[in-house]
């Protein structure tokens, strides 16, 4: 009862937000808070696998990828039939059912290539998911570079602007509260116990490669969702946005806020993006701006900016919430 | 027919055939002890029993049933659990958490209910941190049980790694040295402490320890390794006076 108000209090605020927030800061400001928040999705989704399960997946933007085209492929094609049966809706609503829809498919998409992707490569211990993970990133990008109907290599351009503040903002809470609620369940307690030591997790009844998978799985879901998001703000796709660049950009974010703190995803997405921003003028050198903060960090605080610390208590949480 | 049926195992690494021809049978009930000199292949039969290794040859059967081939969650699942030697808490959770996380195995919430935190999981949640209290609290580690397991001392931790194993109701449960670093009267206390809980959950236990003095006062049955082989099997007393043992432990020494 008390969490439907909470989340019913959210989607108003954010709802009230929206018209304003544009006229508030500017049409710049605007789009990098969108921007931070795509990011927040896609950093905090990562974490569930490299930071709670320990595991060190290196194609995030592969999956990325398959949620943006997924969903501009779906909205752009289906879109106008979904229109027209939606006809009787105000407007607002039928933007609603087909970004949904959209999102829905990008997380089904991505949902499935993590599982094909996870299978193989995570019944074998060792390194063999960032291989794996950095050869299915770029095998996508090149996949999508080949297929016409989503643009290839010129770009995917006419893709309906649905996603907003109010839609990122509302996708950021709900990544969180599912990933913050799954990692204070014994779902989480097993991902961390696969993290903390494999053989006495096995031996203790989890199995082990099962609960990578599903890990794994979920945290694509979400990427693939971040990129459904993002296409439908900048109607545009390319699939140079999608190179193991952008996966590497969203380690470096949760590596600054620390492997395994949702919090720590959070603030290390909001300081990457920000200071993409504030470095643009120094075109390609910028990266070695956070070249340099990440050595710093690995120095000064090897567990992250926050570490394992979190604002909310997980232990004693059973009962409340 | 015992609970626990290991026939002719033999395992090599390499050139070495750390567990050679290897047969026990574990009654339903059984305090069994497993002894044996430093390097004799102690471990290495947890580590078959458990699916850690599969062995070369011969059967291992729980309750009937093969287990030599199966991957170790499986046979945690089925009824066996143990400690480890050189202890594997699991060191970023606390001392709770480390016996919560064994409970998942009775878990009945699914990942939605995990996701919505439906009252299903809020409940069970509840049911798994009274479970793991209580069992905290017959090894007196209730009082700590929001440190970290890794800031426990040594024989605090050994005591965990025995309740965390109990936590997944095991009906079979395999002690590798848990009274390794504990002085005698220590030990003793301990080995008190494991027959009634063997006595408490109707549990088999296999216990190895490699002071004989201390296996002695609690097993009913034991047997004695060297080199992988076994090269005895007998009541305390009988183990005692065998020359085999006696030549073993102190060549070995
Ligand atoms: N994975 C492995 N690879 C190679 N050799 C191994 C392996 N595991 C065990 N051994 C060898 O098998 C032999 C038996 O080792 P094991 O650890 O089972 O002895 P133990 O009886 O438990 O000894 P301790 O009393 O010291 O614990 C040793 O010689 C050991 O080096
Ligand atoms: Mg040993």
């Amino acid at each position: 009862m008390r969490r439907g108000l909470l989340w019913l209090g959210a989607v108003l605020v954010l709802a009230a937000l929206e018209p304003n927030l544009r006229g508030l800061i500017g049409a710049y400001n605007y789009q990098i808070l969108v921007l931070v928040g795509v990011n927040i999705i896609l950093a905090v989704s990562l974490n569930l696998i490299n930071g709670f399960t320990g595991q060190f997946s290196i194609g995030h933007a592969g999956f990325y990828a398959v949620g943006a085209y997924t969903s501009a492929a779906l909205v752009f094609y289906a879109g106008p039939s979904v229109r027209v049966l939606t006809a009787s809706l105000p407007t607002v609503a039928q933007d609603a059912v087909l970004l949904l829809m959209g999102l829905l498919g990008a997380a089904l998409v991505a949902g499935l290539a993590g599982l094909a992707v996870g299978i193989p490569s995570l019944r074998l211990r060792g390194d063999y998911l960032a291989i794996v993970t950095l050869g299915f990133g770029e095998i996508i990008r090149v996949l999508i570079l080949n297929i016409d109907a989503i643009g290839g290599a010129r770009g995917f351009a006419g893709i309906p602007q649905l996603s907003n503040f109010f839609w990122v903002y509302l996708f950021v809470l709900i990544t969180i509260a599912t990933v913050h609620n799954l990692v204070s369940s014994s779902y989480g307690r097993a991902f961390v116990s696969i993290r903390d030591d494999e053989i006495a997790a096995e031996a203790m009844g989890v199995d082990t490669t099962r609960f990578k998978v599903m890990s794994f799985v979920i945290s694509s879901m979400f990427a693939g969702i971040a990129g459904g998001l993002f296409g439908h703000f900048t109607m545009y796709l390319h699939p140079n946005s999608f190179t193991f660049v952008a996966s590497f950009y969203v380690i470096i974010m949760i590596v600054i806020g620390g492997l395994g703190s949702i919090e720590g995803a959070v603030l290390g997405a909001v300081v990457f993006t920000v200071g993409l921003e504030v470095f643009r003028g120094f075109g390609a050198f910028r990266l070695i701006n956070f070249s340099v903060l990440l050595v710093l960090i690995m120095i000064y605080r090897p567990q992250g900016l926050l570490g394992s610390w979190t604002l909310i208590k997980r232990r004693k949480q059973a009962g409340a919430m | 027919m015992g609970i626990l049926e290991i026939r002719d195992c033999t395992i090599r690494f390499g050139g070495l055939t750390a567990v050679k021809n290897l047969t026990m049978s574990l009654e339903r009930g059984a305090l069994y002890g497993l002894i044996g000199p430093n390097g004799a292949g102690k471990t290495t039969v947890f580590n078959l029993l458990t699916g850690v290794y599969h062995p070369n040859e011969g059967s291992i059967e729980l309750d009937g049933k093969s287990i030599g081939r199966l991957r170790p969650s499986r046979i945690a699942q089925l009824g066996m659990s143990r400690t480890f030697q050189n202890i594997r808490l699991f060191k970023s959770m606390t001392v709770l958490e480390n016996v919560k996380l064994a409970r998942h195995l009775t878990r009945t919430q699914g990942v939605f209910d995990a996701i919505a935190r439906t009252r299903r999981l809020r409940e069970e949640e509840v049911k798994i941190e009274q479970d793991a209290m209580e069992l905290l609290g017959i090894f007196k580690l209730d009082g700590r049980a929001d440190e970290l397991a890794l800031n426990l001392p040594y024989g605090s931790q050994r005591r965990l790694e025995i309740a965390r194993a109990l936590a997944t109701n095991p009906r079979v449960l395999l002690l590798d040295e848990p009274a390794a670093g504990m002085n005698t009267q220590e030990s003793l206390e301990l080995m008190r402490l494991i027959r009634s809980i063997r006595d408490r959950f109707g549990l088999t236990v296999l216990l190895v320890e490699h002071n004989m003095k201390v296996v002695m006062g609690v097993c009913e049955r034991i047997q004695v390794i060297d080199y992988g082989e076994t090269i005895a099997l007998g009541s305390p007393k009988e183990i005692q006076d065998d020359p085999k043992v006696i030549e073993a432990y102190l060549g070995g020494a």
